[in-house]
Formats: structure tokens, sequence, C-alpha cells
């Protein structure tokens, strides 16, 4: 296991070089600091819509980079036949699968890092300018630390995200991947609508699919708490430490299955 | 031990996507390369080389049958310390330098930072790489990624090496760089494992060759065996000779090619039936000398094309 760390820091640093990514970073940086003047448009409600408008860029570039570097880490390697050399090292293919990943998710964390930065920035910024009759009015305060918790949901959904993303390029092409990757992200959005959909079906057949498929797929509407801290509306620890726990279980599937299937693949 | 040694090696592949069907790509390969050989494996383009490297490098899974190098299995990951493999048009990660990629590749090996630079710096210049060791990959021509995939190669020190095309994309230099360093490999007790088409790099390089056509192998052997007996007709070279006696000679079917060298000096190329010493005899009654009298044998290049041509063909199964 002395190589994932290896393989993860290679990873970074071609992804860092990469113009994709530092296009991707920059613009949701720029959409962080255009919020503000988004938020001068509307009376009373503009720190709100800065927090809204901040926490949602995080979470759709976040996206965009997970899928777009996820579904190309290992077809690229493949494609390139850079795998080639690589696999004739000392190292296992689970090894390289999961060195891919921690690349990936060190390349997520340090751009969810600067773009909270970011956003916290501007927060702050918001906050000092204005008056304190003003700032009394607000739900919450303009850098609250609860949002935090908001980002760190968030990273855990993007690191779920790249877990699938890595899990369908280890068999398909990265347009299929990306389709793959991005219609479960959306289904996810909808899983809770599984749940009540058995209560409104006759066919136990049905409703026994559905209840499967609402275990099966990833419910990525549990990582979404935006509204409640934009609202100054608490989240409980508790909350976040399992819904962390069912996004480490829920990884840790995608990619003991992604080190299965490509443990046998053969690279024609 | 040997240092490789396949049984039975197989692969199938399944061509086809309405009516897939078995392809082989390599059938049944068995072959031992000892320890310290320069191996050549050669074979047309499509006919099994890269395949039985893959198999070797574990990147594709037998069908059947099995392979060893240095008398463990190929899954062994622990045997890869002591194994180099350069892969045929080598390609790697655009954004890193040279000296970024070998220290990455060293890295894999476990040697720490002082020792990971150490070797990138001595192998870059063993490979004739110089002030572009710092300039991203990308921006390398297709004959330096080839010296950069040697390289990498070797930053273990290996005992056995697979070379699948090296001189593919070299320039004559290249070539020859690479021709001196597989001796250097060799002369320091390395099994060097290389496959080409190009015959004259293994007639320079190779104590044994494989010739594998359409998926089999069709001979093996150590290259003097193979070509030793292999002789086709004589060279005679003769002074103070007619071009009425060398006319007759033709005519009657004791030459098959006459060049004159000089104003009554000739080479004749004699077939196998003629014996060159009654035609000699024949000739000297007219006055002529002996100059020279060689066999003429066949080139690897000749022996290649008759047995990859004699080979059968590949077989492509009907699904049942």
């Amino acid at each position: 296991m002395t190589v994932v760390p290896q393989i993860a820091v290679n990873v970074f640093k071609e992804s860092v070089r990469d113009k994709i990514l530092y296009n991707l970073v920059v613009f949701a940086v720029l959409l962080i600091a255009v919020s503000y003047l988004l938020g001068q448009l509307t009376a009373g409600q503009d720190i709100k819509i800065i927090k809204d408008l901040g926490l949602a860029a995080i979470a759709t570039f976040g996206l965009l980079i997970a899928v777009f570097i996820g579904i190309g880490l290992v077809w690229k390697e493949v494609e390139r036949k850079s795998i080639y050399s690589l696999l004739a090292k000392p190292i296992r293919r689970s090894e390289f699968v999961l060195g891919k990943y921690c690349g990936l998710a060190l390349t997520l964390f340090v751009n969810v890092s600067v773009m909270t930065l970011a956003f916290y920035l501007v927060l702050a910024y918001m906050g000092w300018r204005e008056l304190p009759t003003v700032r009394a009015a607000w739900p919450a305060p303009a850098t609250d630390p609860e949002m935090l918790k908001a980002v760190v949901l968030i990273f855990v959904e993007l690191l779920l995200v790249t877990g699938i993303a890595l899990f369908f390029s280890t068999f398909s092409s990265p347009f299929l991947s990306a389709s793959l990757t991005l219609g479960l992200w959306v289904i996810g959005h909808f899983n809770s609508d599984l749940r009540q959909f058995e209560t409104v079906v006759n066919s136990p057949v049905a409703a026994w699919l559905a209840r499967g498929l609402y275990y099966a797929l990833p419910n990525f509407a549990a990582f979404d708490v935006k509204s409640q801290v934009v609202y100054g509306q608490p989240v409980a620890a508790q909350y976040v430490v399992l819904t962390v726990l069912y996004g480490a279980t829920y990884l840790g599937l995608v990619l003991a299955a992604a080190v299965t299937i490509f443990s046998r693949r053969d690279f024609k | 031990m040997d240092a490789i040694r396949t049984d039975g090696l197989t692969k199938h592949y399944t061509v086809g996507f309405w009516r897939p069907r078995p392809y082989v790509a390599l059938d049944a390969l068995s072959l031992t390369v000892g320890q310290g050989e320069v191996f050549g494996f050669l074979g047309p383009n499509g006919a099994g080389k890269t395949t039985t490297l893959k198999l070797l490098m574990q990147l594709i899974f037998p069908t059947a049958g099995r392979a060893e190098i240095l008398g463990r299995p190929v899954g062994d990951v622990a045997i890869r310390r002591r194994v180099a493999y350069l892969p045929e048009n080598p390609y790697f990660y655009d954004y890193l330098t040279a000296e970024e990629l070998l220290e990455y590749f060293a890295g894999l090996f476990g040697f720490d930072a002082h020792e990971r630079r150490q070797r990138a710096a001595r192998l870059l210049d063993e490979v004739g790489i110089g002030a572009e060791r710092r300039l991203q990959l990308r921006k390398f021509s297709k004959g330096m990624l080839q010296r950069v995939g040697i390289a990498q190669a070797l930053v273990n020190d290996p005992d056995v090496v697979f070379l699948d095309e090296p001189m593919s994309g070299l320039d004559p230099l290249g070539r020859r760089d690479i021709r001196q360093l597989i001796l250097r490999l060799r002369d320091r007790g390395c099994t060097v494992f290389f496959s080409s088409h190009v015959l004259s790099d293994a007639e320079a390089l190779c104590s044994r060759v494989a010739i594998l056509a359409r998926g089999r192998l069709v001979a093996s052997g150590l290259l003097s065996d193979l070509l030793a007996f292999q002789v086709r007709g004589w060279e005679l070279v003769v002074h103070n000779v007619t071009a009425a006696a060398v006319e007759a000679a033709t005519r009657r079917g004791d030459v098959v090619q006459a060049i004159q060298l000089g104003a009554d000096r000739y080479s004749l190329e004699l077939p196998l039936t003629t014996a060159p010493e009654s035609l000699l005899a024949a000739l000297a009654r007219d006055g002529a000398q002996l100059v020279s009298l060689n066999p003429i044998r066949d080139t690897l290049e000749d022996y290649f094309v008759r047995q990859v041509a004699a080979a059968p063909e590949r077989q492509v199964r009907t699904a049942s």
C-alpha cells in the first residue's frame, strides 16, 4: 500500500497542471465574487443570495471536476497506454485504482478549500461593510461556521461521485461514464421519492422493486443541507456524522467493485 | 533456472459483435530463455509478439497455459522488482517532465528521494536526454519518448528486460545507441527479450531467436544453428575466363547468374545442384584460375520470410 500515496501525488500533480482544472476553479471563484453583486440587486435578501449562490457554486463546480476529471483518470491511462509501463512496476491493480482515487480526492479537497475560502472572504466583506442593525436582522451571522457542515457534506458527496465516476470508467468509455455518473447523481437527488413510491402502488413487486432501488442507489439528497444553513436552521452534528458514515460505506462498496472489475480487465 | 519460461501459453479474443467468435492471438506458445541471453522475438506485424509480452507483464490474462519469470509465476507482483518493460510506442504523462517521470517510477520501487534523483539523472544521461529532461513530456518527439521509455524501464536495475520494438521511432544514431545499450545490459548479465520485425537488429544482437507467425511459434533456436546449414548455392570468383565459357556454363544451367568484375574476371552464382569443383575443372581446362569459392548462406531475412510464408493460417473458430 506504500505506492498508493505516490500514485495519488502524481495524479494531483497532473491535475493541477491541467488548464481545465484552473479554468473551473477560477470560474467558480469568480461566480462566488459575482454573487456579491447579485446580492445588491435584492432588498434585504442579499446575504442569503450570496450564501445560496456560493454553496451552489462549490457543489456544482466540484461536481464538474469530480465527473470530468474522475472519468478520465483511468480511461486516459488505458487509452494512451501509459498504464502499460505503470502496471509493469511492482504495484497491484487495486493499488493503482486506490491511488488514482486518492489523487483526485486530494485535488478535490484543495479545490473545495479554495472555493470555500473565497466564499468566506466574500461573506466576511459583506459582514464588515453592513450596519450592525442590518446584521442583527440576518437569520445567521455572515461567516456562520455552521455553513462548514454543508461544505463538509458537499465534499463527501463529491468524493462519492468521484468513486462512482471511477467505477464506471474502469469498464466504459468517457461519454458513457459521464452519462451514467450524472444520471445516477440526478436519480440520487430524488431517491427519497422512491421511498414514497411504494406507498402509492398496489403491486407488491413494484413496491419491493422501489424499496430495493431506494437502498441500492446512492441517496445524494441526504448530503444537501444548503437550505438549512442558509436560513440559519441548525444541522445536528449527529446527522452530519451519520451521513458521512453512509457516504464512506457506499464509497467503500463502489471502490471495491471498481477494483474487482479493474483487476480482471485485459488491456488489449 | 530459466529467465523466462512459457508452457502452452494461449490467448483467445472474442471478435464480432453479432456473431462473436474466438480469435486466436497466441496459440500454445512454449519457449524458454536462459539467464544472460539476448533473445530476439521475431515476427511480422500481428504475429502475436505484443500479445506475448502483455501476457508476460500480466496486462492481459491467458486463456490457457502458464508463464514464469525467474522461476516465479508472472502474476507474482514481487517478481516485477527484478523485471523491466518497454511497451511499443510508449506514452507517458503529458504534464510531467522526464526527470519527474523517472523519479516517480523509481519511487514505486521504494527508493528514497536521493536515490530516485540519482537514478533518474544517470539513466537520462545514459539514453542521451540532456537539458530536455526538464521539459514536460508532451513536448517530446516520438524518438525522445522512446529514449525516456527505455530509461524508465531500467530504473530498478532489472535482471530481465522486455523490450517491445525498442528501435521503433529512432533515427540511425538512436538505433546505434540502443543497440549498444542492449549489449551493455548483456555484459552486465541481464537477460534481454526483445520483439522486433527489424531483422538486422536481431542478427546483430541476439544469441537465440524465436519466430512467431499467425500466433504460432514456427522456429526457434540459436541463430548460428538456424542459419548454418541453410546453404543455397555457391559464389565462385574466377580469373582469366572467357565470356564464351561463362555463356556455355549458363546455358547448361551450371550457373544461375554471372557478373563481370573485370576484363576477364567473373563472379558466378552456382545453384546447389552444380558441383563447384566440376565446373571449376571445366573452366580450368580453358585456362581459368580460381580466385575464391564461398557458400551462399541464407540471411535471417531469407529464413524469416520462408518460415512466415510456410506458417499455417490463424485459427478463427466459429462459436459453437
